[in-house]
């Protein structure tokens, strides 16, 4: 599926935090948004998601309009939004039930694909328990078991890392990248952290509310004349 | 999107709101302490206070318990409504709004459907008071109790719709102590919960006319006079026409960047 991003700009009041930002995914593709905090990853993932309204631009996901046909676009989406989203006193299978009648799905089918989805991420055991009961990593693994529910064709991610341990932000990330090979999943992951992109990702670089890049990490390195996507992302953003 | 997915929707977010009232089940037997204080110990001491004559619905007379009864049950889920539809706007500690607005299905039917959920476990709540109105002699007729329902939706409806649009739109507002003593308290002071209007003439013209101008009166009208097998054409068309405009206003506005959803400052 192809998603696009036509000239979106975004102000808060009279602050912009968008500028005329334009992009396209590569189907069954990782991509990496890169920015430093307060750049406007979560605005733009506002936008993406129909949290925040369009002010200027429009997003086409397999050519439909967000803006025209937005129950056809949300239904390809799948989300894991910075901060916890699921109900800690509900079980892990509690919250997936209800994030799939949401989707239109019937407890049946529900539980079959919540069953599914935690059997394939090693957490079906665990499918009784209060979310309150597993840990940062295992929480992140149910969110996006839970954002692979109805089957969507993207999947976003905004900053999923923030407050795992070293060895869990390398496991999730992993994790995601194995979706993207196996499901033929689109995937956009923001983070501001450099190690969690690689060189051959696609890469965006957002930095206060302007793209300063967009391509494969190493071409994006030749064409700064760096030597890694460390050293581009510090030239560029000042940051790193 | 087929009508089947709109009810297992439907069913989901119902199932939900279930599901989380069990988990604080504490919390919401202590949120009967207040109307029970009202019902055992308010209503004792004002008795020999406030006379009240026969007025329709009832026959008779009637103990003070029994007037403030349906008022206690629009207390209830006066407190509720508020309480949940605050929590709709601001609680971003969990996300669950965003996951609710990440539905494909109409945002609102998602709100509507939400409301009625905490409006329906509100409704449990009341039965359970009523029950317990038992033990101070509060004795509707039986059939009352089911006659009752449909008063006790609307009113839930009603108020959830109004606290949603509050909540949206005054950013004054911002915590529940904000709406208990600007909203909640005249709302429930300034109505017929504990007091029979004609008294309130007596006392006071221009505050009669307020009372008769607040939603909440006519709320508690239509359950008074259901729960009593009387038929009050007048409260149910003022709440369900009151309701509906407020449904409409508060699906309408209920717009996530009016609100923190997204943080209190840009990211």
């Amino acid at each position: 599926m192809t998603i696009e991003a036509n000239n979106l700009s975004f102000r808060y009041g009279d602050k912009p935090v968008l500028k005329e930002v334009s992009f396209a995914l590569t189907s069954g593709r990782f991509h990496a948004l890169l920015g430093p905090n307060g750049a406007g990853k979560s605005t733009l993932f506002g936008l993406l998601t129909r949290l925040l309204a369009l002010q200027q631009g429009d997003i086409l996901l397999a050519g439909q309009s967000l803006k025209k046909q937005p129950a056809e676009a949300m239904r390809k989406i799948g989300v894991v939004f910075q901060q916890n989203a699921l109900d800690l006193d509900l079980t892990v299978r509690q919250n997936l039930q209800y994030h799939a009648a949401l989707h239109g799905l019937s407890r049946k089918e529900a539980r079959a694909r919540g069953d599914r989805e935690l059997e394939r991420f090693g957490l079906l055991d665990r499918a009784n328990d209060a979310v309150r009961q597993l840990n940062g990593g295992h929480r992140r693994r149910v969110e996006i078991a839970r954002a692979l529910l109805h089957e969507p064709s993207l999947l976003l991610l905004d900053e999923p890392t923030v407050g795992l341990d070293v060895a869990s932000r390398r496991g999730l990330n992993e994790h995601v990248r194995r979706l993207c090979e196996s499901d033929g999943l689109t995937v956009l992951w923001a983070t501001h952290l450099i190690e969690e992109v690689r060189q051959e990702d696609r890469v965006l670089i957002l930095h206060e509310g302007k793209l300063l890049a967009d391509g494969a990490g190493h071409d994006i390195c030749q064409a700064e004349g760096t030597r890694d996507l460390a050293e581009t992302f510090h030239s560029l953003t000042g940051a790193g | 999107m087929k009508p089947a997915h709109y009810w297992h929707c439907f069913v989901g977010i119902q199932t939900r709101e279930w599901l989380r009232f069990w988990q604080q089940r504490t919390r919401f037997a202590s949120a009967l302490v207040r109307p029970l204080l009202w019902l055992v110990v308010f209503a004792a001491g004002f008795r020999a206070v406030l006379g009240i004559s026969i007025i329709p619905p009832y026959q008779t007379y009637i103990t003070y318990e029994t007037y403030i009864a349906p008022g206690l049950c629009g207390m209830i889920i006066l407190f509720n409504s508020m309480q949940g539809a605050l929590s709709m706007v601001y609680d971003r500690e969990l996300g669950s709004m965003r996951v609710l607005l990440m539905s494909p299905l109409p945002r609102p039917f998602l709100l509507v459907t939400k409301l009625l959920a905490m409006g329906v476990v509100s409704v449990g709540q009341v039965y359970v008071f009523l029950l317990l109105a038992l033990l101070v002699d509060v004795e509707p007729p039986l059939w009352g109790y089911l006659a009752v329902l449909p008063a006790l939706v609307l009113a839930s409806l009603m108020l959830g719709a109004m606290g949603l649009l509050i909540a949206t739109w005054i950013k004054q507002l911002e915590n529940f102590a904000g709406v208990m003593n600007f909203v909640i308290f005249p709302m429930f002071f300034m109505s017929s919960a504990l007091y029979p209007l004609w008294k309130m003439n007596e006392a006071s013209p221009w505050l009669y006319w307020v009372c008769q101008f607040n939603p909440f009166t006519h709320a508690v009208e239509a359950i008074r006079f259901s729960l009593y097998l009387e038929w009050n054409p007048a409260a149910y068309g003022i709440t369900a026409g009151v309701t509906v405009v407020l449904v409409m206003l508060a699906t309408a506005g209920f717009r996530p960047q009016r609100t923190k959803i997204l943080g209190t400052k840009p990211a």
